[in-house]
């Protein structure tokens, strides 16, 4: 299994990495039994259902994964914050695998977390 | 470089490789020829088979040199199946290495009945169930000495015994326990052994299907009359020659090495036990290879704590799906009872030859370090 130097570098290197108390929104996929389980959390500035103006202003992220589900989490949230969910809810996995130089295949399951 | 992943494979020894050098440009005749050099090369063929038989102790006539361990499974397997047709029941344990178990699987396609046998906590098979499950009708038992992940020796020389009570054949994949432990394959009652020369300081693409005189089976390779017409191809001459020089190396230092090994295997397990909470042994305490330590890391990933101790060149294994390229984690753990998000986390060391205590106090002085790091990154842990 080879990861590409970016992996490595988020793997080695993840941001984000965290809890944020009081958060606006808190999403947990996964299951510890095949491996992987992370959990995000966001804080979004101004408060609005206004999706065009609703913006990510911090994300921090929990995961037990391997170095991919690691990667893929750092990856997703530096991608993600700062922007306004309108402009991120359609960003898929592949995105995020090619922002990272690729992943294994057997190891694409992991960015669909 | 910190090398603690011997059960994977082992540097060949230098004297091993000094050895062979000889059969590669001089005396590199096919001990098939009947001219003067091919003479030389079949003399050290046949004098690295008395060197092996005498090694475990077994009969020259009984070793049949192969590609490895894998092969040599197979050969055992298919080998006996193929030569009969009347016993249509096969008995392997639910931890064998898979070059054992999908043979097995294999077979059934051919009408074989196949039966895995459970093991317990520790990883030592259930001599009930085999003693339930044996009957006229079994062809072969196969239960390896060690296991390979956690180490755990079984008690082959009961499941012998058991397979004889109803004629069956006992096969043992001895890949970890040959040249790590002293092998009588007479004491043992053993009928078919398998081992491979890369795992205890021989080169690779080399090992043996031991095979007690009497027992039929046919050859999966055909062709020419090697190894009495059952393995053909022109003999691996270095490679016989390298794996017949291991096992000479492998008598003299067994004892002292042994001991060595099991206190440096101690004290990494002390060393880290003592630093790491909630980290379980996994394996026999006792009835285990010495080199072996196998453990779960509770929270954490296996593959992350692989990529991060490669990341301080220290070189070791896991038992994760991650780390498989499957997605299921180690068969061997969870036939154990572990849970599978235990086995995800499950980390081996496996010392050897060139381990060194030095080795072994870095390895201490890191990991805590490592695991604290992923263990704050895992929303399973809560300090």
């Amino acid at each position: 299994m080879e990861y590409s130097q970016k992996v490595m570098e988020h793997f080695m290197n993840p941001k984000n990495v965290g809890e944020i108390v009081n958060p606006d929104g808190v999403g947990t996929c996964g299951n510890p039994v095949c491996g992987d389980l992370m959990t995000f959390y966001i804080k979004v500035e101004p408060k609005t259902d206004d999706l065009n103006s609703a913006r990510i202003v911090d994300i921090r992220f929990k995961t037990f994964g391997c170095a991919a589900a690691i990667a893929v989490a750092s990856m997703a949230s530096e991608m993600v914050k700062g922007k306004t969910l309108s402009e991120i809810k359609n960003l898929t996995r592949n995105e995020v695998a090619e922002e990272l130089d690729g992943l294994p295949p057997i190891k694409l399951h992991c960015s669909n977390l | 470089m910190i090398y603690l992943d011997y059960n994977a494979t082992a540097p060949t020894d230098p004297r091993v490789i000094e050895a062979m050098r000889t059969y590669f440009a001089e005396l590199y005749a096919n001990p098939s020829s009947i001219h003067t050099p091919g003479q030389k090369a079949k003399q050290a063929v046949e004098h690295s088979r008395e060197v092996l038989a005498n090694f475990l102790n077994a009969r020259p006539e009984e070793v049949y040199f192969t590609s490895g361990g894998t092969e040599a499974d197979n050969l055992a397997i298919k080998g006996l199946a193929f030569a009969q047709d009347k016993r249509k029941k096969i008995i392997y344990s639910s931890i064998e290495h898979h070059a054992v178990m999908n043979t097995c699987k294999y077979m059934s396609k051919f009408g074989y009945e196949i039966i895995s046998v459970p093991v317990d906590r520790y990883g030592v098979v259930d001599l009930n169930f085999i003693e339930e499950k044996t009957d006229e009708d079994t062809l072969i038992i196969s239960v390896m000495h060690a296991n390979n992940e956690v180490g755990t020796i079984q008690p082959i020389r009961e499941i012998a015994q058991i397979a004889h009570k109803y004629g069956a054949v006992f096969h043992t994949d001895a890949v970890q326990t040959v040249g790590k432990i002293d092998i009588d394959i007479m004491e043992l009652e053993v009928d078919m052994l398998s081992l491979s020369g890369h795992k205890f300081y021989g080169p690779k693409g080399v090992g043996a299907l031991i095979v007690k005189k009497g027992i039929k089976f046919d050859a999966l390779l055909h062709g020419g009359h090697h190894e009495r017409n059952h393995r053909a191809g022109t003999e691996n001459v270095p490679g016989i020659v390298g794996l017949a020089k291991a096992c000479e190396l492998a008598q003299a230092e067994i004892p002292d090495e042994e001991k060595r090994l099991k206190e440096l295997r101690d004290r990494l397990w002390q060393g880290l036990n003592s630093q790491i909470s909630e980290i379980q042994l996994n394996g026999h305490p006792e009835k285990r290879l010495a080199n072996t330590l196998n453990f779960s890391v509770k929270y954490v990933e296996g593959e992350s704590l692989i990529l991060s101790l490669n990341a301080e060149s220290i070189c070791a294994s896991t038992g994760s799906a991650c780390s498989s390229g499957s997605l299921e984690p180690s068969h061997v753990l969870l036939a154990m009872g572990i849970p599978a998000e235990i086995a995800h986390g499950s980390l081996r060391f496996s010392l050897g030859r060139w381990t060194k205590p030095e080795e072994i106090e870095k390895v201490i002085d890191v990991l805590p370090g490592i695991v604290e790091k992923l263990r704050q990154m895992s929303p399973l842990y809560k300090k």
